[in-house]
């Protein structure tokens, strides 16, 4: 799937162009579900786990992602709380900005808001499009974050990723042409069950950035159903008032 | 109750200002629906007080604290995230109505004598308005919050001689910081609602003492009946109190839509960088000021030198002001003025528009030269109007009000 998707997005000579790939590369559509409580339940494990350990969520507490993801408290401090504070405080990491930065050349920025900053589809395919590149301090970079400062934390799950070409001829002359990547197998998951962990864990940064999003509709249609109604009594209110103005 | 009425009027007018500028304000029987913008202004201003009030209690205006406690009110304050985007999406909605009014106003000639005063007057809020908005912006300190605030400063850096020295001292810094963030804070919650209020209020003053133009541009005060009471007259209340429920639900139901289902706007009411906090050593790629900015940010765009820039985007907003005695056309409603005019008023609306779409973009070569030809436009509104109005040939005025 993620070979079929990315075969459409750029016809470019390798190298030179996965670099300065930038904000032009296709994203793909991230088809999160904020009302699924077990894929943000994993999608909280899974940022807890991979992600916590350099970026912080310092705006929001650790309570209420027990409390909106229907996550018993304690199991919440037992298996999620990795810094040993109380589940009132906010979501702080251990490392400090200046270690991440002595670390990695740049400090982890807070992830609270992140799916609000980028986008849902660019998390969504900056998580998936890490690829093998000898050149980078860490081994890799990334299609729409070329020469990103961060490892891929994922590869255990998906195994090394690898960019693939095709040879076909243009004009007559043999170009090499980058199709999509492809992981060597070595990963935990299979290409599908890494696209559906990234999802989840998208799905969870997407409720981190705006804990209220799902309320907020709900509530939302109830509002306007209210103003419809008085809508139509204020109309007809007026016309009786009216009257009498010729 | 009647005792107390009248032991109150005996000490202040109660009574007689209620009658005079509510039950016995003889507004004209033909307002469309252009005219429930000025009632929804008063709303929107409201709302703004209101949330901006209880926003003020939860927020920290500095610049370690403040876009924390942005965030501590989207998320621990009860209802905080309500207030929030009531406030944010309110200061949209405030400029939508905004230039719907002041739309209403040019088309039906409500500037023209003898409503100078009630023009200038309005022209002050929007500019009030306009800086009010400003300052709240930077206040999230959120990226765009910091940038947009040290693109729109460093404009003052244009002006010679006294430029740098004046934005120093609007920043109370060298670069836009804590001291820039606590002074806008106090000139946004205390000084410019003051103002903005007091303006309000005077500007319902002169409308009152020189009552309401309507679509027709006629004058109702000119036929009046044995009583002294205009004959297309009807008293506000409660006939346009009523009609204002009306729009306000309208409004409501839009303004409900944005807040509760795309809060953001699409990324024009609350821009994505600003959802990160202010870093002074990270430029974001595109600064684009807020979208009722944009118009004007286009004009400073498409004139190539920089100061030239500030000097025509101050005038495309002052040339507004002196827009009673361009007009020396003696009819004042587009329904009885010539084609001429009508053309000017929808060129320089499409202008308008145009600007403030490619406000918001990146300039490329070919959007430079539109936004120069509708800069134009936009300017040529005003001269052609100055050279058509003295002799233009007007239809008929009618001697009571139409539909």
């Amino acid at each position: 799937m993620m070979k079929k998707l990315l075969l459409a997005l750029v016809f470019v000579v390798p190298g030179l162009a996965l670099a300065a790939g930038g904000s032009n590369v296709h994203l793909d559509k991230a088809e999160y579900d904020l009302s699924d409580k077990a894929s943000l339940q994993n999608g909280a494990k899974l940022f807890m786990n991979y992600c916590f350990g350099c970026h912080s969520t310092q705006y929001q507490r650790y309570n209420r992602v027990a409390e909106d993801l229907d996550i018993p408290i304690e199991l919440m401090e037992q298996h999620l709380v990795f810094t040993g504070v109380k589940s009132g405080e906010l979501m702080k990491n251990a490392a400090s900005e200046e270690q991440i930065a002595k670390w990695f050349g740049a400090p982890a920025p807070d992830l609270t808001n992140v799916a609000r900053v980028r986008g849902a589809d660019w998390l969504y395919t900056y998580l998936r499009t890490f690829y093998e590149d000898p050149s980078r301090p860490y081994g890799v970079n990334n299609l729409v974050f070329p020469s990103v400062g961060m490892p891929h934390v994922l590869q255990e799950l998906q195994g090394i990723p690898r960019a693939v070409y095709e040879e076909p001829l243009i004009d007559g002359e043999p170009q090499q042409v980058f199709v999509g990547i492809e992981s060597d197998g070595s990963g935990e998951m299979s290409e599908d069950e890494y696209d559906q962990a990234v999802l989840d864990l998208v799905n969870y940064l997407v409720y981190s950035a705006e804990p209220v999003k799902q309320e907020r509709k709900r509530l939302g249609y109830w509002v306007l159903g209210f103003l419809v109604i008085f809508f139509i009594f204020s109309y007809l209110l007026k016309k009786e008032y009216w009257r009498d103005v010729h | 109750m009647k005792a107390l009425i009248s032991w109150i009027d005996d000490r202040i007018p109660m009574t007689k200002t209620w009658e005079k500028h509510i039950s016995k304000y003889p507004a004209p029987k033909n307002f469309n629906f252009w005219y429930f913008f000025g009632s929804l202004a008063m709303l929107v201003l409201v709302n703004q007080l209101l949330t901006g009030i209880w926003l003020t209690m939860h927020y920290n205006p500095t610049a370690e604290g403040a876009f924390a406690s942005v965030e501590y009110i989207m998320r621990d304050v009860p209802w905080g995230w309500l207030l929030r985007y009531m406030h944010s999406t309110g200061a949209s909605a405030f400029f939508v109505v905004v230039y719907l009014h002041m739309y209403r106003g040019l088309i039906y000639g409500s500037y023209q004598k003898p409503r100078e005063l009630l023009w200038l007057f309005g022209m002050l809020i929007f500019l009030v308005l306009m800086a009010e908005a400003f300052m709240g912006y930077i206040l999230p300190w959120g990226q765009m919050s910091y940038w947009g605030a040290q693109v729109i400063i460093s404009l003052f850096g244009a002006i010679p001689v006294i430029g740098d020295d004046l934005t120093l001292w609007i920043r109370g810094d060298y670069v836009v910081s804590g001291a820039t963030l606590n002074r806008f804070f106090a000139l946004h919650v205390v000084a410019l609602p003051l103002v903005l209020v007091m303006l309000v209020f005077l500007h319902i003053i002169a409308l009152h003492e020189v009552g309401s133009n309507n679509p027709d541009g006629i004058e109702i005060k000119k036929n009046k009946d044995a009583n002294g009471w205009p004959k297309d007259g009807i008293p506000f209340h409660p006939y346009y109190s009523v009609k204002d429920i009306v729009g306000v639900v309208g409004f409501l139901f839009f303004f409900c839509f944005v807040i509760f289902f795309m809060p953001d706007g699409g990324g024009y009411f609350l821009e994505k960088p600003n959802f990160e906090i202010a870093n002074p050593l990270k430029t974001p790629e595109h600064i684009a000021p807020v979208w009722y900015f944009t118009p004007f940010y286009a004009i400073l765009r498409a004139i190539p030198d920089k100061l030239g820039g500030v000097i025509m985007m101050g005038l495309s907003i002052l040339v507004l002001f002196i827009l009673p005695w361009l007009d020396r056309c003696k009819v004042k409603s587009w329904r009885y003025r010539s084609m001429l005019h009508r053309l000017n008023i929808a060129q320089f609306i499409v202008c308008f528009i145009i600007l403030g779409v490619l406000g918001v973009l990146p300039p490329t070569e070919g959007r430079t030269l539109l936004a120069q030809i509708t800069t134009f436009g936009y300017f040529a509104f005003f001269v052609l109007l100055w050279f058509y109005s003295k002799n233009e040939a007007t239809k008929p005025l009618p001697e009571r009000l139409t539909k």
